[in-house]
């Protein structure tokens, strides 16, 4: 028999290292499956980490990392703190996909309206889009105390129908062919996200998600919000002690991370995807989830987590092209990371003992 | 005749002597305390006897036998019971079918329930084998853990803290069940810091001080005060009060009644009572009588009808914990740790849980991190409690320390009213005086006092008035002067003797 036995002083040293050690274990074991299937693992590990930084190309390569990270770490930041809380948002991609939606229609309705007012307004109905779908779990648990994992994880497939059923019903290019998609918003100079400085990939999204990391380091270290929420995660009966009214608590932390994800939605259709079509939802709710816990939860490591898996996701498009891999094994290659990142996190906490137990 | 001896036995934790060179012996029909002050060592103690933890260093003979057991099973199956502090039931199961979870090899439910009979009739404990346990007082459900023993026919019985839950009453029939055990030839290790019932019930003493052995004594010899002496290894000096002197109500509770949320709670009902300015009121019970809901009501944990909880001048049933303590309502809960305070944070944290608005811990929102340190330097200092800096983890702290910690954080912020739940539980002597001084002082300086708790000694020292809490209801408060143990045992609801 093999247990767990809990480790009395766990290591500093060794809990700063776990995502570094993670990283490793994934480059590992991620190698031994590009070898599995026919490729040389040194090429594919050198596309996937150093080519999007440091390659011949990275001068592109680098805006397109700064355009996938800006919403993992938006959406990412929004999660911590229900996470930190104890509160689990599983269904991000669903308000991701609903803040695009609304904020989207926000500005179609206006067209082709010349105002400065379009795009800020069309941020602000992407967020309560967003900021609705997520109060839809919270509701229910709150209520009826329906488990929030099982609704917001439900409600990704509710959105994405939604999204279809708008882009080929009321959405859908009046001059479009019949296409299954909604006007670009590139014609719509009001409502367009442009990239600000030629080839950085810079656009709104980044700028506003750079102000949020540090809103959010300060929310969590230093204010009486952020001391709410670390303390409901660790000691719920305590923070209710305290006067945390934890219902209260479900809702913000639903809420806020459906707003931050559904902001994302809008920068992201508005922007780099720049209209709406079936194929608008790319996942990047679900390895937000990856990156918050690979970030630890907090901003600034959320930031770097961020940034690490747009590298893997700009490289995981490298050698789908060049060592013509299936794009699944990149999304293997990024569910490695969470699991090793766990296992290491559990290694770090615990030690093995084997056949320790007498049995007679 | 020796039973069981035990030879140097040494246990060490990280940083600490759990068990130092210690030994004794235990005959065989004796009833054998085990003193000590909290963090002496005696949990450790009967650990390596009843094989949960194994001695670094020493050894034991049962019988004149070399015993090790390397856990609870093999000790189980040479002779060794225990019945611990916290019990480990099932309440939506019933009685047989717990019993039958911790056996190996379980009869059929119908011949346990007839075994369960027999063993309760014998011992004059009356339980019946087919009640769910979560219907059960506290009492009867210690008994179901006693004959879970009986049922193996023990060779030596360990009991810890066994009446630290029971009324006076069920405390009487639970020393007729141990010394008709005695009589049968049983051995039974006693641990109890209640030193007037080890003076009646045991015939010899060990008294531990931080994991040593100071020596043994024969409890009738001994004044219940030279015991705690040999514990502590200081005099005592007992909490002084000062003059009664009453002001208005600051804390009228009128007709409350509430259901409890947990489903083997006790709801309360038409509960009413007065706290003058400057009254120690104690509040005694068995536990699962309304403590928690009272306590919940009070601090606004839940939330009441509004008018009936009115603090001076305002109804605050309606009232939220925070609203309640800007009124000047302070509340300290039973469990230290998980409630009272984060066990994760830092001592200099904790004072946020119930500083930050009253104490003015921040301004907007924002932390003042350096006022929340200067407020927990405050309480460490003037609380007397040892800890190597505020930056420690709560969970760091020992049980009393901690626990002054807590009471010092809702002292210091000078209540108009304090509600506290067991204020000494599992606290070592000197500390537990420490605490009852302070709520005596804080009621001096005119504050309302109300102590929940279960222990009829401590409330019998420091409260002005007193009444019962049981099955969800209270008694009349009366005069403390005056009232006797037993008494209050009547007025507690154990009326069964058996």
């Amino acid at each position: 028999m093999m247990r767990l036995e809990p480790r009395t002083d766990p290591s500093n040293i060794m809990i700063g290292l776990t995502p570094i050690l993670a990283v490793l274990a994934t480059m590992i074991f991620g190698g031994l499956l590009f070898v599995f299937l026919g490729k040389n693992p040194f090429d594919a590990i050198r596309m996937i980490f150093w080519d999007p930084l440091l390659g011949e190309h990275a001068f592109y390569y680098r805006g397109q990392i700064l355009v996938k990270a800006a919403p993992l770490i938006m959406i990412a930041l929004g999660l911590s703190f229900g996470f930190r809380a104890g509160i689990w948002n599983i269904g991000a991609e669903g308000q991701f996909i609903m803040g695009a939606v609304i904020g989207g229609a926000t500005g179609l309705a206006l067209y082709p309206m010349d105002s400065f007012i379009v795009f800020p307004l069309m941020i602000l109905m992407g967020s309560i889009g967003g900021l609705l779908w997520g109060l839809i779990p919270a509701y229910l648990k709150i209520k009826f105390n329906a488990n929030e994992i099982l609704v917001s994880l439900m409600l990704v497939y509710v959105a994405f129908n939604f999204l279809v059923g708008m882009v080929t019903g009321p959405l859908r290019n009046p001059d479009g062919f019949n296409f299954p998609e909604s006007r670009s918003f590139q014609d719509f100079p009001s409502a367009h996200n442009p990239e600000l400085w030629s080839g950085t990939g810079i656009h709104w999204g980044v700028l506003v998600t750079l102000g949020i990391v540090i809103m959010a380091y300060i929310a969590i270290t230093r204010h009486i919000f952020g001391f709410n929420v670390r303390l409901a995660g660790q000691a719920p009966r305590a923070a209710k002690f305290a006067g945390v009214n934890p219902n209260k608590m479900i809702a913000i932390c639903l809420g806020l991370s459906g707003a931050l994800a559904g902001m994302a939605g809008l920068f992201e259709l508005t922007g780099p995807a720049g209209k709406l079509t079936t194929t608008f939802p790319v996942g990047y709710g679900f390895t937000a989830i990856i990156v918050a816990f690979l970030g630890r939860l907090h901003p600034i490591g959320i930031l770097f987590a961020g940034l690490l898996l747009a590298v893997t996701y700009v490289g995981g498009d490298i050698i789908q092209s060049q060592l013509s891999l299936p794009k699944a094994s990149i999304q293997v290659f990024q569910g490695m990371l969470l699991f090793f990142l766990l296992a290491v996190d559990v290694l770090v906490n615990f030690k093995i003992r084997i056949g320790k137990r007498i049995t007679k | 005749m020796t039973l069981i001896r035990l030879d140097n036995l040494t246990k060490a934790y990280p940083g600490v002597i759990a068990n130092d060179d210690i030994s004794f012996e235990v005959d065989k029909g004796e009833i054998h305390a085990l003193l000590g002050e909290n963090g002496a060592g005696k949990s450790t103690l009967v650990k390596m006897i009843y094989g949960l933890v194994q001695p670094d260093f020493g050894m034991m003979r049962l019988e004149g036998k070399g015993f090790t057991p390397t856990e609870p099973r093999t000790a189980r199956l040479a002779g060794i019971a225990m019945v611990f502090q916290h019990f480990s039931l099932f309440e939506a199961l019933s009685v047989t079918e717990n019993i039958a979870l911790g056996m190996e090899n379980p009869p059929s439910l119908i011949i346990l329930s007839d075994k369960i009979r027999k063993v309760s009739s014998k011992y004059g404990l009356s339980l019946d084998p087919k009640r769910l346990v979560g219907d059960l007082s506290v009492g009867e459900r210690q008994r179901v853990e006693i004959i879970r023993c009986l049922l193996q026919d023990p060779k030596l019985l360990i009991m810890d803290e066994p009446t630290s839950v029971l009324t006076p009453q069920e405390v009487e029939t639970l020393f007729l069940t141990l010394r008709r055990l005695r009589d049968e030839g049983t051995s039974i290790l006693y641990i109890s810091h209640k030193l007037e019932e080890i003076k009646v019930l045991c015939e010899r003493a060990t008294i531990l001080r931080r994991g040593k052995v100071i020596g043994t004594c024969v409890p009738k010899n001994e004044t219940a005060k030279s015991m705690a002496e040999m514990m502590v290894g200081s005099k005592l000096k007992s909490p002084k009060k000062s003059k009664a002197n009453f002001g208005m109500p600051v804390l009228e509770v009128d007709e409350l009644t509430l259901k409890s949320l947990d489903p083997f709670g006790t709801s309360l009902k038409n509960v009413s009572f007065n706290l003058r300015s400057g009254e120690v009121m104690g509040v005694a019970g068995v536990a699962g009588n309304g403590q928690d809901e009272l306590m919940f009501a009070l601090s606004g944990e839940t939330l009441t009808d509004k008018n009936s909880i009115k603090l001076e001048n305002e109804f605050i049933g309606q009232s939220n914990p925070v609203q309640r303590r800007l009124l000047g309502l302070l509340t300290a809960p039973e469990e230290r740790l998980g409630h009272a305070a984060a066990p994760e944070m830092t001592l200099a944290e904790n004072t946020l849980l119930t500083g930050f608005q009253r104490q003015k811990l921040g301004r907007r929102g924002f932390l003042n991190k350096s006022g929340a340190i200067a407020f927990a330097e405050k309480i460490v200092q003037k609380f007397d409690v040892r800890t190597p800096s505020v930056r420690n983890g709560a969970k760091s702290l020992s049980g009393g320390n901690l626990q002054k910690f807590v009471i010092g954080r809702e002292i210091l912020q000078s209540p108009r009213v304090f509600v506290v739940n067991q204020p000494t539980w599992g606290v070592d002597a000197a500390a537990a005086a420490f605490i009852r001084q302070a709520l005596l002082e804080l009621a001096e300086g005119g504050a309302g006092v109300l102590v929940i708790s279960q222990d009829l000694d401590e409330l019998m020292e420091i409260s002005d008035s007193f009444m019962v809490l049981s099955e969800g209801k209270v008694s009349k408060p009366r005069p403390a002067k005056g009232i006797t143990i037993e008494e209050i045992g009547l007025m507690m609801g154990g009326t069964e003797i058996a």
